[in-house]
């Protein structure tokens, strides 16, 4: 049990990084805090599972330095960090029985017998495996392995942390919900630091309570799944989560003032002079929908209706605009308007989200 | 999906059905004809039943080359399976020198039966060879011409040098199929060198370690060219084995009768044998848990 913290970590596989595109992993401060769980959440090839590997101890970052609580860990090696970890596809002993696969790792560390016993069949418990504890693990399926994988994680008491690296991959969808439920309340049970490495925002948002986004190397925000829902911090974080994700749309800010090709919206707060590529952001969740005047007028191309609520998929002049419009709202041919949520505007600059001056402008 | 009926594809079955005729079926049928008949030349036969099989049963003669043989076969399992899964364990993974092993080792298994022997042979002499002239200087007594140790010794080292290969090549295969996950798992799970091998190691590998032994006992167990052109079954007959003993008797004596009971007898071993190794191999496998 330990709080992990990095300090100015990078990382680059080449040896002679020239400039940050060299970089798998750029420069980072970050906290895990003790007994947590925490989602890894980011595209394929964005270095989560380099960041991933450098916790493990598989990798030894080429800058900075990583701490388990004040212990300088950098170049220790994963025995030492006393880590588990939990791979892609289910690592069983083939020839072992059940109980002798969660039974392993203390028995190598020459735990007592009765305890061994005792903390097996706690483990065999907790993920339902109490039946089949004398079966042989070759012949489960590949959730029960998982599981398997995954007991032999928690069976130990002081591991710092429990790596798991996209551990719903081979899973079928129909158990993936199951496990990953089995995964919140194991984690709520035995509050080991849980850190989950996953591309699959609905994984992520539902298991952690912290949500570390990366993309191209860069961890763009941590946060609550509320958090980076209701304010991301960079538009990468507005586009990957939500779905669909966030509009975007080139735009010139001046104080109060936004423009948008030909429109002129005038926001509820007002923001220093800007430079670079200037964005305003929006959920679709935030644009409403509605057949007399609003701030933009547009054409509907196409509505989706998912069940729960309906998505239109719209067009104003070549700006391509998604909104969410309940279920229970009927669309009609005059509806050409929609109208914006002024609070759940947000303005980007060259990516990253930018605070407004203090205070409403009003 | 329907499927058509159409007698004509037998056809297509025919040239392969021809081939294996010519190849297979009408020697052992020959042989089996030869094995229930007396003959006294001039194409007359006569009808003896299983006369032959009992005198070849009853035979001394079978009795010791069959012990002969089934010695040497399980001093070369002994050795070469062992030391061909050390070598597998031990090879690099990638890279340069993965290749450069597997060619090295590869090397022997190119080499024809009766080059091996004459290799052996030659490399052996005390005049010419490098290995006898070596150990004649050093004052050890070694001729495999004259001494049955020396023959034996040369024979299964021999067979080592041309055959571990087979071995180390399927182990290896069978290594590298082990995800590297399984390496990583071990470590946190703090696993000894020998808990990798026989939890992890040794599981995967069975599979394709079980062609292997089946493969090296019925090669082992048919062997002839090697101690054929290295001891010709000498000194004595210290070396005879089960393959040499026939040819001697259906080429050297031309007892062709007794020969073929011999030789359905040989096969019917060989194929009882590895169906056991076979049988029994995979219900180990197939086992509850340990």
């Amino acid at each position: 049990m330990a709080k992990i913290i990095f300090k100015d970590l990078a990382h680059s596989y080449l040896p002679h990084p020239k400039s940050l595109a060299d970089y798998a992993l750029q420069k980072i401060n970050l906290e895990f805090e003790d007994g947590a769980a925490y989602a890894l959440l980011g595209p394929s090839g964005c270095g989560k599972s380099t960041l991933l590997n450098i916790i493990s101890g598989i990798l030894v970052p080429s800058e900075g330095k990583i701490f388990f609580d004040d212990k300088d860990v950098t170049y220790a090696d994963t025995v030492k960090r006393n880590i588990a970890q939990v791979f892609q596809f289910p690592v069983v002993y083939d020839t072992m029985s059940v109980r002798k696969n969660l039974a392993f790792p203390l028995r190598n560390r020459g735990e007592d017998p009765t305890y061994i016993k005792h903390r097996v069949e706690t483990i065999a418990k907790s993920i339902g495996m109490e039946d089949i504890l004398d079966t042989k693990a070759s012949g489960l399926s590949a959730d029960a392995k998982q599981k398997i994988s995954l007991g032999r994680g928690m069976v130990r008491e002081d591991v710092n942390a429990i790596l798991l690296d996209e551990p719903l991959t081979v899973i079928d969808p129909h158990v993936k919900w199951e496990l990953r439920t089995q995964l919140k309340a194991l984690h709520e049970e035995f509050s080991h630091t849980m850190i989950f490495v996953t591309h699959d925002q609905t994984e992520a948002l539902t298991f952690a309570d912290k949500v570390v986004v990366m993309n191209d190397g860069i961890v763009v925000q941590v946060g609550s799944p509320k958090e980076l829902f209701e304010k991301p911090a960079h538009t990468f974080v507005g586009y990957f989560i939500g779905s669909p994700g966030m509009n975007l749309f080139e735009a010139d800010v001046v104080g109060d003032v936004v423009t948008l090709g030909d429109i002129r919206l005038k926001l509820n707060r007002a923001y220093r002079k800007l430079t670079g590529r200037i964005e305003l952001g929006i959920r679709p969740e935030f644009i409403k929908l509605s057949d007399k005047s609003g701030d933009m007028e547009i054409d509907i191309n196409r509505v989706e209706d998912i069940g729960y609520h309906k998505i239109v998929r719209a067009k104003h002049r070549d700006m391509h605009i998604d909104i969410i419009v309940p279920e229970d709202i009927k669309i009609t041919q005059d509806m050409r308007y929609i109208s914006f949520d002024m609070d759940h505007i947000f303005i980007y600059e060259d990516g990253w989200l930018v605070e407004a001056k203090e205070g409403r402008s009003e | 999906m329907n499927k058509t009926v159409n007698q004509k594809a037998w056809f297509l079955v025919l040239p392969v059905f021809l081939l294996v005729a010519f190849s297979a079926v009408i020697p052992l049928m020959t042989v089996i004809n030869y094995s229930v008949q007396d003959t006294f030349g001039n194409n007359v036969f006569s009808w003896v039943g299983l006369d032959w099989f009992e005198e070849i049963i009853h035979s001394q003669r079978m009795h010791e080359s069959l012990g002969r043989q089934a010695m040497l076969t399980t001093i070369i399992l002994l050795i070469e399976v062992p030391f061909g899964i050390f070598i597998a364990l031990n090879m690099p993974k990638k890279g340069f020198w993965a290749s450069f092993c597997l060619v090295v080792i590869a090397l022997p298994l190119l080499i024809p039966w009766n080059v091996v022997g004459t290799i052996w042979q030659i490399f052996g002499r005390k005049d010419i060879g490098l290995l006898g002239h070596t150990l004649a200087s050093m004052g050890i007594e070694y001729n495999y011409a004259q001494d049955v140790l020396s023959a034996w010794i040369t024979i299964v080292v021999m067979d080592v040098w041309h055959w571990t290969s087979l071995i180390v090549l399927l182990c290896y295969a069978g290594l590298q199929s082990i995800p590297d996950a399984y390496y990583q798992a071990a470590k946190i799970d703090q696993a000894s060198r020998w808990s990798v091998f026989r939890y992890i190691e040794l599981p995967k590998m069975s599979g394709v370690l079980l062609i292997a032994i089946l493969l090296r006992f019925m090669d082992s167990f048919m062997i002839y060219s090697e101690p054929f052109v290295l001891t010709g079954g000498g000194p004595g007959n210290s070396t005879t084995f089960l393959s040499i003993d026939l040819v001697n008797m259906a080429l050297g004596q031309f007892d062709l009768g007794p020969a073929s009971a011999y030789s359905l007898m040989y096969f019917l071993v060989v194929l009882l044998v590895s169906w056991v190794f076979f049988t029994v191999m995979t219900s180990i496998d197939k086992k509850g848990a340990v």
